[in-house]
Parts: structure tokens; C-alpha cells; sequence
């Protein structure tokens, strides 16, 4: 378990020394090693639970099982390589001038924030800290959303604060009624939040109460998730915030809330034995997935639109989660690993790009293969892979989908296979003039640091022609957990 | 309902489950932005009284503590640190529009009857006083949302806001006598952070369109801008 203290303890540390320090490019580098130490602790605890199954710390306080420790590994990793890339970068913005030292530090230092609000509320046991750790996240990421201080990024700030906060209150309602279900069984005390004593005792607790709370934990969270409809902040947020920013709010911070109601649905199933929890998620997740998917055409900055396709991207992870079964749980927690993975990576290179072009007008950004290969092709190889081709790993986690789909509600498989199509035509009518193209006058390389995106890439193309074996192993165990059954 | 046979604590919850309420719509009715922060600093202390009788009252010692958190953080903190920076950014004339007061008010009432509606499932299992305590922490909390959705000023938002948590404390202090200490600490740090981050963004806000108005925060949108 010490691991998993040393995952709370590094970027705490990290926070408090880089809101210390004024110099930014060794501040850039400290926030890396920070990340590097963090991944080499989760992975030192990835094999501690790999070797001896779940964990629960002294005092109950953290609870390690193999769906949470899987993502606080691809947590790690995605920011780690998103670090790697945000020194660079947000030295380049420090020189154009869009950001100061002062505002550098409170980025460097609420970016460790961020890290530790994600691994708390993966690694919490408890369900009141993993709200606590949720409204953390918010309040780490609402004064870097707003950066860059232009009217549009304060707007968008304050409409993720609000509606995130508001969200997230009907969250604490839903965990308050979680508790008053819990007490009356459990009787008064610490305990009866607890994730292992709840779900121990699910079958026990009342369960109008439990569906009353469920519903307010799934709006609540869901908001975080970028449900539609309260879906607003997101692409505001994604499109206005720095760009490192904007990959570890996609790649990290919707895959957590999926996580937190996930979680949820774990105990509001055990407590109704009906699928009303699933239905829910079934219904939001495939609203959530058409609407984005139509928004797509409609776009005109370049981040915004990826912003859209996380929204598509969570809505069916949700639905798949929804549908319960073995083979969708399965595909679901392979669709967040290879989702995160892609559009963490597209946004590393959509960073590049705006900073090329000056702009993040996709009428403005053309010709990116001509002007830097490396970026352009990122670009292209990178929305090939999110928009579900073989032979990446979103292909494979969206087909296997659309199989456990097909086998227990194949009439809802013909509104996937259309919202796949229509997503896929959305991004690529507004990719295929930015990559291609002619070049505009001033449109210059700039020195770009690919490595992050290559390895990410790389990695969704192999998970896409197979998946390793203790990664299989890994992704069955947690599927068993949810779902109580094996996919195998 | 027998109010009279009720003990003397379910009676006490019950009044200040209705004198919350009551500064709900008081707030929601208040256009001047300085009286509005101290309506909603009255529910403050109002929730940090029911919370120390409860803990007085049923020996429950470690809500002393959640008595105390609110009762400064909500009661003065807060309402001390909105009221200095309604001075400062001179707001303390201007009078906020509420537009068909009368119509919010309707909606107010319809929200409190929605919010019993809600509630009603949770009665058939615990005392009529939960079922009072979580209908109107749920109506509070509704009518905190319907007091952003009518305000333009963005302080009134936060107050709106606030007083969301201040429901929420409220379901949680009657219905389980207060969330575990850790849970009930982190929530208090969050609420304060979350009231410097606001009296930051007040300032953002000001600089980027020169008021508080935040209906002219309106570039991000997916409408036609025509």
C-alpha cells in the first residue's frame, strides 16, 4: 500500500514546490519528474494488486482493485507524456507573450493539483472524499481555463465553474441520500460510505432511496462527464484553456467521472436488482453520442471540434457501461483506454498546429503536411484512429460495442453504426483542408516535440492488433468486478 | 400531521427547516445585491444553529464541529468577504432587474411543492420529520439554481450557489446527523476555495467586459451569430 500513499504524496509535494518556484522552464521539468515518479509508483502498485489482488489501506481509507488501478496507470501515463509536452509549449506561449511568470507558476503548480485531485478520486474508498476530490479537480482547472485572461477564456471559466459547480452539488445530494440509506442499515458512522462496506451490503439498503440517489449522482457526475445536455462547459472549457490542459481534461478527467459513476451504478445495482441504473446511462450515453456527432459539422475552431468528439466518445462509454453485459463492459473499459490515449495525442498536436498557424480557426490552419510533416501527419493519423478505422484501438473497443450491442438490444445497433458515420464524416469534411491544402503566407515549422504523440499512437495501434495478455487479463478482472461475469 | 404530538426537537427541526426555506425565497425576492448577502448570511447562521442543536440534542459531539465550520465560514466568512467585494467593485447602489418577480415567485413555490413530490418515496421509510428536512434542503436547493437562472449579476450567482450548499448541509445535518468528519472537512475546504476563486473571477470577469453583467458573457456559443 505504500505505493499507493506515494501516489497521493508526489504530486502533493509537487504542488507545493511549484507554486514556489519562479523560474518556468525549471518548473516545466520539475512537473515532469514529478509525473515520471507518480508513473513509476502506479505501475509499482499495478503489480502489487496484479500479484495480490485488491487492496484495502489501514483505516479503510484507500481501496485498490483492478478496475481503479488500471486507470490511475494510464492516469500517470497520460500525464506524464502530456507534461512532457506542456514545457515546451507553454515556454512558447511565455514568449509570445500570452502568459506571464506569475501565471506560469499557478499553472505548473495546479497542474500537480489536478494530478492529485484524479488519483484521489481514483484511489478513495470513500465516497464522500471521492466527491470532495471531484469539485477539487474543478477548482484546480477553473483559473487555467481562464489563463490566458481574453473575454472568451474568462467566459469560458466561468460557465465550467458554475455549471460544474451546480453539477456537482446535486452529486453531494445524491451521496447525502447514499449515506441516509446506508445509516439506517449500517447505523451512524464513518463506515457507512465506505465503497467496500456499501457494496458489501447493497443487497441490504432501501431501495427507492438508492434510485432517488442514483439519479442524482448520475446528473451530477455526469455533468464532469459532458452528458448531453449538460454538456455546455466542455467544449468551452477544452477550446479556451491552455492546450496541455485541454488533453488531461479529455484524457483524464471525464475518464475519472465515468469512474465515479460507474462506481455508483455498482451499488444502486446491487440495492435494486433491476437495470433501471443502466437504462438511465443507456439513454443519456446514446444522446450524448448522436447530438455530439451531429455538432461535429457545425464546427469552426480546430479544439472545439475535438472537444465534440470526446462528448461522442464518453456517451459510448456510457451507453456500453449501460448495457451491463460482459462483452460491454469489457469493450467499454477498452474504449477508455484507447480513447484517452488517442485524444490526448490529438490534442498535443492540435496544440502544435494552433501554434503554427497562429490561430485556432480551422478556415485559417492549411496544408499542415506541407508546412511540418511530422505535425500534419500526427494530425491525420490521429483522427484516422479516433474516428474508428482499423486497425487502431478504437475500432476495436467501438466494434466489440457494437457486438454486445447487437446481442442484447440489436435495435439500437443501426443508431450507433449511423452516429459513428456521422461523426466520422464531421471530422474528416473539416480535416481534410487543414491537412492538405494550400499553405497561407505566414505559416511557419515551429520546433515540436512528437515524441508523447508517436508513443500514444503507437500504443493504440497495437492495441488494435492485439492486447497484450496481462492488459486482457487485467480488463477481464475488472469487467468480473462490474459486471459479475467474465467476458472469457 | 399532528404537529403537537411531535417532541419538542422534531417541532424545533421543523421551524428551522421552515425558516431556511423561508430566506430561500427571501433571497430569491431581494434585487439589492448588499441585503441579498446578508439574507443569505442569516441562512448561514441558521444552518449553523440547527446543526449545534441537533448535535446538542441527540449527543452528537463531532457535529459541534460542523456547527462551528459553518457558522464562520457561511455565517461571517463569506458573507463578510461578498460584501467587501461588492464595495469594492461599487455595486453597493446598484439594483439588480428581476424580471416577472411575481412569476419567479410562482416558480419558487411550484419548485417547494415539486420538491415534497420528490421526496415522498423516503417518507414511507423514516420519520415525517426526515421527510420535511430532505424536501426543503432539496427545495433550497432547486430554488438556489432558480435564483441564478433569474439573476444577471454575477454575484448573485455565488450567492445562488452557496446557498445550494447550504441545502445540502442541511439534508446532511438533519437526515444522518452530519456526513463523517473527513467528508464534512473536505467539502468546508472546497466551499473555500471555491469562495476565493469566485472573488478572483469577479475581477477577471470585470476587466474582460467591464461589469458584472455575465448574461454579455455570450461569444461561446454553438447559435448563429448573425
Amino acid at each position: 500500500m505504500i505505493a499507493a500513499y506515494l501516489i497521493l504524496l508526489i504530486p502533493l509535494a509537487g504542488m507545493a514546490i511549484l507554486g514556489l518556484m519562479a523560474d518556468s522552464r525549471r518548473a516545466g521539468r520539475i512537473n515532469i519528474r514529478c509525473n515520471a515518479w507518480a508513473l513509476a509508483a502506479s505501475i509499482w502498485l499495478a503489480v502489487d494488486v496484479l500479484v495480490r489482488g485488491p487492496r484495502l489501506s489501514s483505516g479503510q481509507m484507500l481501496y485498490i482493485d483492478s478496475f481503479n488501478v488500471y486507470l490511475v496507470v494510464l492516469t500517470a501515463f497520460v500525464g506524464l507524456t502530456t507534461s512532457i509536452f506542456s514545457g515546451p509549449y507553454m515556454a512558447h506561449e511565455e514568449e509570445t507573450g500570452r502568459v506571464n511568470a506569475r501565471r506560469l507558476r499557478l499553472y505548473h503548480s495546479m497542474y500537480q493539483g489536478f494530478m492529485l485531485a484524479m488519483y484521489l478520486v481514483l484511489t478513495t474508498n470513500n465516497m464522500g472524499v471521492l466527491w470532495v476530490a471531484m469539485e477539487g479537480a474543478t477548482l484546480a482547472t477553473v483559473l487555467l481555463v481562464s489563463l490566458y485572461r481574453t473575454p472568451e477564456s474568462v467566459e469560458a471559466a466561468w460557465k465550467y465553474f458554475i455549471l460544474c459547480g451546480v453539477g456537482i452539488a446535486l452529486a453531494l445530494f445524491g451521496t447525502v441520500l447514499l449515506y441516509f440509506a446506508a445509516e439506517q442499515k449500517l447505523g451512524v458512522g464513518g463506515n457507512a460510505l465506505l465503497w467496500t462496506v456499501l457494496h458489501e451490503n447493497a443487497g441490504a439498503l432501501e431501495p427507492t432511496i438508492m434510485r432517488l440517489a442514483f439519479v442524482f449522482l448520475l446528473v451530477g457526475y455526469g455533468t464532469k462527464i459532458g452528458l448531453v445536455p449538460l454538456h455546455n462547459w466542455l467544449p468551452d472549457a477544452h477550446s479556451e484553456g491552455p492546450t496541455p490542459m485541454s488533453a488531461i481534461l479529455s484524457g483524464l478527467l471525464l475518464n475519472d467521472a465515468l469512474y465515479a459513476v460507474v462506481r455508483c451504478k455498482m451499488l444502486v445495482d446491487g440495492s435494486l436488482g433491476t437495470d433501471m441504473a443502466g437504462y438511465l446511462m443507456m439513454g443519456f450515453g446514446l444522446l450524448s453520442f448522436l447530438v455530439a456527432a451531429l455538432f461535429l459539422h457545425r464546427q469552426t475552431d480546430i479544439k472545439r471540434l475535438f472537444s465534440y468528439s470526446s462528448i461522442e466518445h464518453m456517451g459510448l462509454m456510457t451507453f456500453a457501461f449501460g448495457v451491463g453485459s460482459s462483452w460491454a463492459t469489457f469493450a467499454a473499459l477498452f474504449h477508455m483506454t484507447t480513447h484517452s490515449l488517442t485524444k490526448s495525442a490529438i490534442f498535443v498536436t492540435v496544440g502544435h498546429a494552433a501554434q503554427l498557424a497562429g490561430t485556432q480557426r480551422m478556415d485559417r490552419i492549411r496544408g499542415l503536411i506541407l508546412t511540418q510533416p511530422a505535425i500534419g501527419w500526427g494530425l491525420l493519423i490521429g483522427t484516422v484512429a479516433i474516428a474508428g478505422f482499423p486497425p487502431f484501438g478504437v475500432f476495436a473497443s467501438e466494434f466489440l460495442v457494437l457486438v454486445a450491442t447487437m446481442r442484447d438490444y440489436p435495435w439500437l445497433t443501426p443508431l450507433l453504426l449511423v452516429g459513428i458515420g456521422v461523426a466520422f464524416a464531421g471530422l474528416f469534411r473539416h480535416l481534410h483542408p487543414v491537412v492538405y491544402g494550400d499553405i497561407p503566407e505566414n505559416q511557419k515549422p515551429i520546433s515540436a516535440n512528437l515524441m508523447g504523440v508517436m508513443i500514444h499512437l503507437a500504443l493504440v495501434l497495437w492495441l488494435g492488433l492485439s492486447i497484450p495478455g496481462f492488459l486482457g487479463n487485467w480488463f477481464s478482472q475488472a469487467t468480473q468486478l462490474i459486471s459479475g461475469a467474465s467476458p472469457l | 400531521m399532528g404537529f403537537a404530538g411531535l417532541s419538542l426537537y422534531s417541532q424545533a427541526v421543523l421551524l428551522f427547516a421552515g425558516l431556511i426555506a423561508l430566506t430561500s425565497f427571501l433571497m430569491l425576492g431581494q434585487s439589492r445585491l448588499v441585503r441579498l448577502v446578508l439574507v443569505f448570511a442569516v441562512q448561514g447562521m441558521l444552518l449553523a444553529a440547527t446543526t449545534a442543536m441537533v448535535a446538542g440534542v441527540l449527543d452528537f459531539p463531532h457535529l459541534y464541529i460542523s456547527a462551528g465550520l459553518s457558522f464562520l465560514l457561511k455565517g461571517i466568512l463569506i458573507p463578510v468577504m461578498l460584501h467587501r467585494l461588492i464595495h469594492r467593485l461599487g455595486l453597493h447602489r446598484e439594483l439588480d432587474t428581476i424580471e416577472h418577480p411575481a412569476r419567479v415567485t410562482m416558480g419558487g413555490a411550484f419548485l417547494m411543492v415539486f420538491s415534497y413530490y420528490v421526496s415522498l418515496p423516503v417518507v414511507a421509510h423514516s420519520p415525517l420529520v426526515t421527510l420535511n428536512a430532505i424536501a426543503v434542503s432539496l427545495a433550497v436547493v432547486l430554488l438556489g439554481m432558480l435564483l441564478m437562472i433569474t439573476r444577471r449579476q454575477a454575484v448573485a450567482h455565488v450567492v445562488g450557489f452557496m446557498s445550494i450548499e447550504n441545502g445540502l448541509f442541511f439534508a446532511a445535518v438533519v437526515s444522518t446527523y452530519g456526513m463523517p468528519m473527513v467528508v464534512e472537512l473536505g467539502v468546508a475546504a472546497d466551499v473555500l476555495v471555491a469562495a476565493v476563486v469566485f472573488g478572483v473571477f469577479f475581477f477577471q470577469i470585470r476587466e474582460s467586459i467591464d461589469s458584472l453583467d455575465v448574461d454579455r458573457l455570450s461569444k461561446l456559443s454553438e447559435a448563429d451569430k448573425s
